[in-house]
């Protein structure tokens, strides 16, 4: 129930007989625009504008555009884990596992391919991937002429972390060597590493 | 050959080709600084891509509108729907031809005016032309046959008929002033000076009625914050909504040409036309062909205040409500420029319409509405005392009930 001391009675206030003749009000509200026209014609609008300049990205861990990170050999990074995948809620990443050509890790994505007109950009990904290989970058400005062509594959992914390496380094330090979860087992030493390892 | 062309008839013909080429750019360019205008008041650039400042923009657009596909739709009236906007375009064009833009000039041993025509009537034929406007309107939202056009023209016929009165009255006091319909006449009658300084326009004299033409030409021409023909959050577009490609554009054209019409008419009645003190070609005594520039420079930079003034207006404003308008016209400006009209007909008649008594008596008039404004009223709608009491009670949703009886 509403109590009356709870009530708070707003009614308009009564105008007085300049503001019902409107015309110094008018005056008054003419001041304010030719202030802000001043101030655009004297100075500068607040428009950014766009293509020539960019505003600073108010955020550090803005969730743009996806890279696939290389290690410091400069190979792919992603172990094929399918973490990512299992993770997204927009179900716009697809990876194809293979055997890994190098004898540090057993498998390496043959292909992978996000949907970045599927992707809601949630960054669910970053946050399950154990290697930090799929991260989401600063970069917002992506377009293209299909949808095709919006499907990014695994050398697109490569490149956009070479282009954005420098505005973004990886966030973590790259677990080098992935020597049967040793990095895991470090991080979590509870865990049941230690038996696979005997 | 030369005698023809050197004859009033001859300059009248080639001005008036030149006025219509003229105002078809300076329309035109009207649009491109209207949202010039608009970006610099809200904090932006405006339209700045095409071409250096965005000057080109109205080429753009204008390519646009012409090619974009012209659609009458199969419900309409096709006479009518035709013609409304070729009415408001040629009523809005028209209008300039009784306008006086330069004065004299002295032609081959003889004067001839820089005006298209010169009639007697001159103000009468101006003010009959605009009222023709109304025309294009109330066809346009009729012959749509769409209930929010026709809801838009109806606005448009009683905002257009209400603010005539007062617009009619304020013209009328300049007619008493000064005794003449002849626009040439009138610009010539305010070339004097008071103490050898002040110039003897009209604005001086009478000052409310020159705000008040103001307001009420902004209403004829439709500008905010009169726009409500065409308020677009209640009827659409109002009555040009099932127009598109060139007719809509001739609409918005119209819409710009009427208000240069207006301004050019302020100027001339108000604002001694092109007469301007300390620039010696501005004077009515010089009738060179470089007087006869400057003196449409004069009359053309007055023009630009007054359309300046009317951009920064709907930059600034917010468009009336339909009861605050009428009221505005019914209940504020026509009792107030009937007053200065009996003002004026009453100093007329002792002689003194070109004394200091008519300022005495503007302001006279402005204390005594202000006086009756502040002492009747009060009520801020005039619809929340007509309201049923609300039953007050524990459960009463009504702020009125619940709050009454706290």
């Amino acid at each position: 129930m509403i109590e009356d001391h709870d009530i708070l009675n707003v009614d308009a206030p009564e105008l007085s007989a300049a503001e019902r003749f409107y015309l110094p009000q008018i005056l008054d509200g003419m001041g304010t625009t030719i202030r802000h026209m001043g101030h655009s014609l004297f100075k500068r609008p607040m428009t950014v504008q766009y293509p020539e300049e960019r505003r600073e990205l108010r955020v550090e861990n803005y969730r743009g555009v996806h890279r696939l990170n290389r290690d410091e050999q400069g190979r792919v990074a992603c172990v094929a884990c399918f973490m990512c995948a299992t993770a997204c809620p927009a179900n716009c990443i697809h990876i194809e596992g293979a055997e890994a050509p190098w004898d540090d890790r057993e498998k390496y994505p043959a292909k992978f391919d996000i949907d970045e007109l599927r992707c809601i950009y949630c960054g669910m990904c970053e946050e399950a991937c154990p290697v930090d290989a799929i991260e989401l970058t600063p970069r917002y400005d992506l377009v293209g002429r299909t949808r095709a062509e919006m499907i990014l594959d695994k050398e697109e992914l490569l490149v956009i972390y070479d282009q954005t390496k420098g505005e973004k380094a990886r966030k973590n330090p790259p677990i080098t060597g992935y020597p049967r979860m040793a990095g895991a087992a470090a991080l979590d030493p509870e865990s049941e590493t230690e038996g696979e390892q005997a | 050959m030369r005698e023809f062309f050197t004859s009033q008839f001859g300059v009248s013909i080639t001005f008036s080709v030149m006025v219509i080429g003229a105002l078809l750019g300076i329309t035109t360019y009207c649009i491109y600084f209207e949202r010039k205008i608009a970006g610099w008041v809200q904090d932006r650039y405006g339209p700045n891509r095409v071409g250096p400042a965005g000057i080109f923009q109205l080429v753009a657009d204008g390519i646009k509108m012409v090619f974009k596909e012209d659609i009458i739709p199969g419900h309409v009236d096709k006479v009518l729907f035709l013609a409304a906007p070729a009415i408001i375009i040629i009523v809005s064009f028209i209008g300039f031809a009784a306008i006086p833009w330069g004065g004299q000039w002295e032609l081959d041993g003889h004067l001839v005016n820089i005006q298209v025509a010169n009639p007697d009537i001159g103000l009468l034929y101006i003010l009959g032309v605009a009222s023709m406007a109304i025309y294009g309107l109330v066809l346009g939202g009729y012959s749509s046959n769409n209930k929010y056009s026709l809801f838009g023209s109806l606005r448009a016929t009683a905002q257009m008929l209400s603010y005539e009165i007062p617009l009619g009255l304020c013209i009328l006091v300049v007619v008493l002033t000064l005794g003449t319909l002849r626009l040439e006449h009138i610009a010539l009658a305010q070339t004097g000076y008071w103490f050898g300084i002040i110039p003897q326009w009209n604005v001086f004299l009478h000052p409310v009625p020159f705000v008040i033409l103001l307001i009420t030409s902004l209403a004829e021409s439709n500008r905010t914050p009169f726009d409500l023909p065409e308020a677009e959050q209640e009827l659409v577009c109002g009555y040009h909504t099932e127009y598109t490609a060139l007719k809509f554009g001739m609409f918005f054209l119209g819409e710009y040409a009427h208000m240069i019409t207006a301004s050019a008419l302020i100027s001339v009645l108000f604002l001694g036309g092109w007469h301007f003190p300390w620039i010696p070609w501005a004077q009515p005594e010089a009738t060179s062909f470089f007087a006869v520039l400057v003196k449409i420079g004069v009359l053309g930079g007055k023009v630009v205040f007054f359309i300046f003034l009317m951009m920064w207006l709907r930059w600034t404003l917010p468009r009336f409500r339909w009861d605050q308008l009428m009221r505005v016209a019914w209940k504020g400006l026509i009792p107030i420029t009937l007053a200065l009209f009996i003002l004026t007909a009453v100093l007329v008649y002792f002689g003194l319409e070109r004394s200091i008594w008519t300022l005495v008596g503007n302001v006279v008039i402005v204390a005594g509405a202000l006086l009756i404004a502040g002492s009747f009223g009060r009520e801020v709608t005039g619809r929340t005392t007509n309201l049923p009491p609300i039953p007050s009670g524990p459960f009463s949703p009504g702020v009125g009930g619940v709050g009454a009886s706290a």
